[in-house]
C-alpha cells in the first residue's frame, strides 16, 4: 500500500463506515482514485471494491483517471455560449485529442466544461490552471496550448 | 408496482415498506392504482425489449420459438431466454397493458460473458437492484453495484473487472433472483420452461441445500435452489425457513455443478469384469453371480467394506448390515474417518453426542461467532452465509486460522496459529477465561463434571509458553477470550483444521471444554458445531458404517447389543470391532485383508499417503468397486458396479444438522446403471442372504425405525411434509434442533483435561516447510464429480502449492512457476501460487486434483490414538524449482 494512503486510513481508523470522506480525502491527495486506491480503501471499509467504486462513481466530483498536468476549462454558461462557447470547446477537444472530463495521454492536460466563471464580460472565457483567457477565439485556443 | 391504496393515507404507499397496523383499510387493486402501475410499467419498458409483450399475436408466435430465439439480440419476449418465466410477463398481463406509447431506446449494451455459467445482457436490465442486493445483503459478496448515476445507471463492477476479478463466486444468487432474461443461466438458456420440477438435496457437502431438479426430456435442465420448499407446506407460524438449511442459497457447485456430471459421458452404464488386465462389459446377472460367488470365499475378518458418505442412509444401513451379517466381520468404515472420526470419539466422550448441536440458523443470530480450523467460506459456502448473516447484526467474530480465508475481513480478531497448536490455542484462551472470573462457574458446578483434573492441566498453559508455541501475540489471546466468553450466546465452528491432525481428539475435547467452560452449549444459538464434509456424513455414521459401533452408535462390544442384533437379523455377529480405515490398508498389506467391496470412495487420492494405498489395493486378490464413475481407485477393481447417481434413486440423506431430508428420483438411471441398495440386495441374496427383500427404500427406511432410537419416529410420509433433525423417537416428535438442552446426552458434560502435544512431523533441516491440505471453493473431494463440470474447471483448472512471499523469494521462486513439493513419502509437481494467504514457513495445497495429489506427501504413518485420523493438515515439506 502506498505511504499515502495508509497515512490517510489512520485518521479513519474510528469511523470505517466513512467512504465519501475517505474517497475526498484520497481523490485529494492522489489527485485522483486508482484501481489500487478503490481496493485499499475497500479493504479498509470491509465492503467489496464494486461497492465502493458504485458509490464513487454516483457523484461527479470523482475521477477514475490521473489529472494531466494542467487543468483546462472551457466555460458553456449562458454568455459564453451565446458567444460561440461551444465552439471553443470543439477546437480544443480536437487539439488535445480528448473529450470533457478526459486527460490527454501525455498527462499534460484535464479537459472539463464549466457552466460560467462569473466573469461574463469576458465571454467566451477559458481557464488554464490560474490563468483567466477571455475574449477566446478559435484561433487564439491553438497559440495559448502551446504555451504549456 | 407494490403500490397500494391505504383509507386515510396520502399519496400511495409501498406495500413493501409500510408497517401494517390494527383496522387500516388497503386497496391493492383499484382502477386508480392500475393506471399508475400501468403508467410506472410504461416508463420501465422503454428502456426494455417490449414488442412481444405488448403485442396482440404473441401467442401465434409460439411455433416459431425454436428459430426465433437463438438470436445474438434479443428484441422480444420470444427471443428471449427467460419467456415464460419472466416476471414482466406477468405484470403487464396482471396490469393490463397494452401499448408503450413511449418511444424505446435500445441501450447497445455488449451481452457480457465473462461468467462459464451464466450471461449478462444488461440491455435487458430494469435496475430493480435485487441481484445487487442479494449479492451484497445474504451473499456478502458484494461483486456487482450499481454504478454510475441517471440514465447511464447500470449494474456492473469495478472499473468493468470482470465477475472474477471482482470477487463473484458464481454461486448463481443473482442469476436466480433476476426478474427478466438480464441474467440467464447459458446451460439452460434455450431449453424453455421444464416438464417437472422434482425437490431434493444437493450432494455436495454436508450443509444439505434443498434444490429443485428441473427436467425436461429425461435431462436435468437446471438445478435451483428452493425459495418456499416445504415451509409453504407447514402451518403459518412455522413459516421462516423452517426445513431448509439453505434459505433459498446455494453454492456454485450446487448450482451449475450438477447437471454437467450427472449426464456425463464417461458415467459408468454397465458392469465391468476385468479379463487379464482389461475391463469387457457384462450384463448384471454374470456379474452379480461373479461377485456373490468369490465373495462366499473370503467371509470373515478377510473381508472390508468400505461404504460411503455419498449414498443414501438406506444403502449405507443395508452396507453395514451386508458385511456384518452375510460376510460376518465389523470390517466397515467409511471417509468419516477422514473427516470428523474425532468429533464423533470427542463429542461423545464429552456431551454423549458427536454431531452439531445447534441447527446452521442458529449461528446467525449467535452474539459472538468463534470459527476454527475451517475455511467456511470456501468448504461450506452456504453457511458461512449465516456466518455473514451473524456479522450484519453486529455479532463478534473471531476466526483462528493459519492462512487468511476470506472471513478474516470481518473478523474482530484473526488468531494466525501455528498448524497444529490448535490445544495450546484453545487453552490459553481457557486460561485467561479462568483467570480474569469470566467462566459461567454455576453451568459448570450445575451441569459438568471433572472440572478440578481439568482446571489442573490448565497450569500448564501459561500464556508465554502458548505464544511461543502458536506464534500468536498474547494480546490477541486474551481479547479473544474475552469476546467468547462475555459475548453470548458465543457459538464455535469448526472443521479439518481441528481434526485432522494426530491429536484431532484432543483438540475436540479443547473445544468441548471451552464451550462448557462459558456455558455456551445446550441453548439457542451456542454449541459447538463440527461441519460436515460430505452430503450424508452425518449419516453413514448414524447408520453405523463405522467399525465399532451399529447403527445408532451402539457399540459392537457391548454383548446384550450385539444379542439385540442377532435376534434382529437372525444371525451371528462378530463381537470383535473391525478395523478403521488407515488400519484397513496396513492390513492389506500383511495379507490378512484379501477382498474389499468400496462403495463410492476414491482412497486413492483422498487417503493420506496415497502410494501406501495405491499398492495395497493391487494387492487384494478381490476388489469390487461400486460407483458413478470410473475413479482413479475403481480402475484398480477386479469388478467394477456401475451404481446411480443421486438424481436418480430415493433415499435420505442426513445433513450436518442432523437434519433427515428425503433425496428423489428426478430421472431415469443412466444405462444399466443402478441404485446402489439394488446392488447390494442383489449380492446379499444371491449369497443366500435373509433380510435383503427391499422392493423400495421407504421399507428399508421402516426397518432403520425399529433399531435406531433416534430414527424412530422417521418415515417418508412425514419426510414428505417436514424434514426431522434427529434425535426424533417417536411419530410424535418433532425432532430435536438443539442438544443437551437441561441435561447433556450422556447426563453430566464431561471436562477432559489436556497436555500440549506437537504435530507428530516438525519441520526440520531437510524438510523446512510445514504443508497444510484444505478444499477450494470450486472442486469438490477428489474431483471425480467437479472435474467433470466444464465452468467449475475453467475457473480452477489446476492445483497449486501457496507459498508466502518471502518463503518465495528465499527459494527464487516466482508466481505461476513449476515447482516440485517433496515429502519423505514422496513428491509432485506444481504451479507455484504466491500470496500473503500463507503464513511464513507453512504452505498450502488442495488435495483435489489427481496429477498434482496433495496427499501422495501426506503422512499416515501416526494416526490420532482414539479416532485413527491420519495428520492430513501437518506434513514437513521442502521445495524445490523445477
Amino acid at each position: 500500500m502506498p505511504h499515502e494512503l495508509a497515512e490517510i486510513f489512520k485518521s479513519y481508523q474510528a469511523e470505517k463506515g466513512a467512504v465519501i470522506p475517505l474517497l475526498q480525502k484520497v481523490q485529494e491527495n492522489l489527485g485522483y482514485l486508482s484501481k489500487e486506491a478503490i481496493s485499499e480503501i475497500a479493504k479498509f471499509s470491509g465492503i467489496s471494491e464494486s461497492e465502493v467504486f458504485g458509490v464513487a462513481s454516483f457523484y461527479a466530483q470523482f475521477r477514475f483517471t490521473p489529472r494531466g498536468e494542467h487543468s483546462l476549462k472551457v466555460c458553456l454558461g449562458t454568455a459564453c455560449h451565446v458567444r460561440g462557447g461551444s465552439n471553443i470547446l470543439e477546437t480544443v477537444e480536437r487539439e488535445l485529442g480528448v473529450q470533457p472530463g478526459g486527460t490527454t495521454s501525455d498527462y499534460k492536460f484535464s479537459l472539463e466544461r464549466v457552466a460560467c466563471f462569473g466573469c461574463c464580460a469576458l465571454a467566451p472565457v477559458m481557464v488554464v490552471d490560474k490563468d483567466v483567457h477571455g475574449r477566446m477565439t478559435t484561433t487564439k485556443v491553438k497559440d495559448i496550448l502551446g504555451k504549456y | 408496482m407494490c403500490i397500494v391504496e391505504v383509507e386515510g393515507m396520502r399519496g400511495f404507499p409501498t406495500a413493501c415498506t409500510t408497517p401494517a397496523m390494527g383496522g387500516i383499510v388497503v386497496k391493492a387493486n383499484t382502477p386508480q392504482i392500475q393506471e399508475l402501475r400501468r403508467n410506472i410499467l410504461e416508463l420501465v419498458l422503454t428502456e426494455h425489449p417490449h414488442t412481444c409483450l405488448v403485442c396482440d399475436r404473441k401467442e401465434r408466435c409460439q411455433p416459431y420459438h425454436i428459430c426465433l430465439r437463438k438470436v445474438a439480440v434479443t428484441t422480444g419476449c420470444i427471443m428471449c431466454p427467460k419467456n415464460g418465466r419472466c416476471e414482466l410477463q406477468k405484470v403487464v398481463d396482471y396490469v393490463g397493458l397494452a401499448e408503450v406509447k413511449l418511444p424505446y431506446t435500445y441501450r447497445d449494451l455488449p451481452i457480457l460473458r465473462d461468467s462459464p455459467f451464466f450471461d449478462r445482457d444488461y440491455n435487458l436490465c430494469i435496475l430493480c437492484g435485487r441481484c445487487v442486493r442479494v449479492c451484497q445483503e445474504i451473499r456478502g459478496v458484494g461483486a456487482i453495484a450499481f454504478t454510475y448515476r441517471g440514465s447511464d445507471a447500470l449494474v456492473g463492477t469495478a472499473f468493468d473487472y470482470s465477475l472474477e476479478e471482482a470477487g463473484c463466486q458464481f454461486c448463481g444468487a443473482c442469476v436466480d433472483a433476476c426478474p427478466t432474461g438480464a441474467l440467464a443461466e447459458r446451460a439452460a438458456k434455450w431449453e424453455g420452461l421444464p416438464e417437472r420440477v422434482i425437490t431434493t438435496i444437493c450432494p455436495y457437502c454436508g450443509v444439505g441445500c434443498q434444490l429443485n431438479l428441473e427436467i425436461k426430456k429425461e435431462r436435468i435442465i437446471s438445478s435451483v435452489p428452493i425459495l418456499e420448499a416445504l415451509a409453504n407446506k407447514l402451518p403459518l407460524k412455522n413459516f421462516v425457513f423452517q426445513g431448509t438449511p439453505n434459505k433459498g442459497q446455494a453454492c456454485v457447485k450446487g448450482r451449475f455443478g450438477i447437471v454437467e456430471f450427472v449426464h456425463h459421458p464417461q458415467r459408468l452404464t454397465n458392469p465391468l469384469i476385468k479379463e487379464n488386465g482389461e475391463f469387457k462389459e457384462a450384463s448384471w446377472d454374470e456379474v452379480l453371480d461373479l461377485v456373490a460367488d468369490k465373495l462366499q470365499r473370503y467371509k470373515g475378518d478377510q473381508f472390508a467394506l468400505i461404504s460411503s458418505a455419498k449414498i443414501t442412509n438406506e444403502e449405507n444401513y443395508l452396507s453395514q448390515k451386508f458385511a456384518r451379517a452375510i460376510m460376518g466381520t465389523n470390517n466397515v468404515d467409511h471417509c468419516a474417518r477422514l473427516c470428523h472420526s474425532p468429533s464423533v470419539a470427542g463429542l461423545t466422550q464429552a456431551f454423549g453426542s458427536g454431531a452439531m448441536t445447534n441447527p446452521i440458523s442458529d449461528i446467525g443470530d449467535a452474539a459472538c461467532v468463534f470459527v476454527i480450523g475451517s475455511n467456511t467460506p470456501s468448504g461450506h459456502p452456504v453457511i458461512a452465509l449465516e456466518v455473514k448473516r451473524a456479522i450484519s447484526k453486529g455479532a463478534k467474530l473471531i476466526v483462528a486460522n493459519p492462512r487468511e480465508i476470506n472471513l478474516c475481513r470481518w473478523a474482530d480478531v484473526w488468531l494466525r496459529h501455528l498448524p497444529g497448536s490448535d490445544v495450546a490455542l484453545l487453552m490459553g484462551m481457557m486460561r485467561v477465561i479462568m483467570d480474569e472470573g469470566l467462566a459461567d462457574l454455576a453451568f459448570v458446578e450445575e451441569r459438568c463434571e471433572n472440572f478440578d483434573a481439568f482446571k489442573q492441566s490448565l497450569k500448564d498453559f501459561d500464556l508465554d509458553f502458548v505464544e511461543k508455541v502458536t506464534r500468536v501475540p498474547k494480546a490477541k489471546i486474551i481479547e479473544a477470550a474475552r469476546l467468547y466468553a462475555t459475548q453470548k450466546p458465543a457459538t464455535i465452528v469448526y472443521a479439518m483444521g481441528i481434526t485432522q491432525h494426530s491429536h484431532g481428539t484432543d483438540n475436540v475435547f479443547a473445544i468441548a471444554n471451552l464451550a462448557m467452560l462459558t456455558g455456551n452449549i445446550g441453548k439457542p444459538f451456542s454449541g459447538v458445531n463440527p461441519l460436515r464434509g460430505q452430503n450424508n456424513v452425518q449419516g453413514a455414521c448414524d447408520m453405523g458404517a463405522l467399525p465399532n459401533v451399529y447403527i445408532g452408535y451402539q457399540r459392537i462390544d457391548n454383548p446384550d447389543i450385539q444379542k439385540k442384533f442377532e435376534d434382529f437379523w437372525g444371525v451371528s455377529l462378530s463381537p470383535t470391532p473391525g478395523l478403521t480405515l488407515p488400519e484397513m490398508f496396513d492390513t492389506i498389506h500383511s495379507g490378512k485383508i484379501k477382498a474389499m467391496y468400496l462403495i463410492g470412495e476414491n482412497p486413492v487420492i483422498s487417503e493420506a499417503d496415497a502410494k501406501h494405498t495405491e499398492e495395497a489395493l493391487k494387492k487384494l486378490e478381490f476388489l469390487i468397486a461400486q460407483d458413478i464413475f470410473l475413479s482413479e481407485s475403481a480402475r484398480l477393481a477386479s469388478v467394477v458396479l456401475p451404481a446411480c447417481s443421486f438424481a436418480e434413486k430415493d433415499g435420505t440423506f442426513t445433513n450436518t444438522e442432523r437434519r433427515i431430508q428425503r433425496v428423489r428420483k428426478a430421472i431415469k438411471p443412466t444405462g444399466n446403471s443402478k441404485p446402489d441398495w439394488w446392488i447390494i440386495c442383489e449380492i446379499a441374496k444371491r449369497m443366500g442372504g435373509k433380510g435383503f427383500d427391499f422392493s423400495d427404500p421407504s421399507e428399508i427406511m421402516q426397518e432403520i425405525a425399529k433399531v435406531t432410537p433416534g430414527y424412530g419416529g422417521v418415515n417418508y410420509q412425514r419426510l414428505e411434509k417436514v424434514s426431522l433433525c434427529w434425535p426424533c423417537p417417536n411419530e410424535e416428535s418433532l425432532g430435536t434442533p438443539i442438544l443437551h438442552i437441561g441435561t447433556f446426552v450422556r447426563g453430566k458434560g464431561r471436562f477432559t483435561p489436556l497436555s500440549y502435544k506437537p504435530p507428530a512431523e516438525m519441520p526440520d533441516k531437510d524438510y523446512p516447510l510445514i504443508l497444510t491440505t484444505g478444499r477450494s471453493l470450486y472442486h469438490y473431494h477428489t474431483g471425480t464429480m467437479t472435474r467433470k463440470v466444464f465452468g467449475l474447471n475453467f475457473l480452477e483448472p489446476e492445483g497449486a502449492v501457496e507459498v508466502n512471499p518471502a518463503d518465495a523469494r528465499g527459494l527464487g521462486i516466482n508466481q505461476g512457476d513449476k515447482v516440485k513439493v517433496i515429502s519423505r513419502r514422496g513428491e509432485v509437481i506444481t504451479k507455484a501460487r504466491v500470496t500473503e494467504a500463507s503464513p511464513p514457513g507453512v504452505v498450502y495445497m488442495s488435495f483435489h486434483f489427481a496429477e498434482s495429489a496433495a496427499n501422495i506427501l501426506t503422512s499416515a504413518t501416526v494416526l490420532d490414538p482414539v479416532a485413527k485420523m491420519p495428520e492430513l493438515k501437518v506434513s514437513a515439506v521442502r521445495i524445490e524449482k523445477v
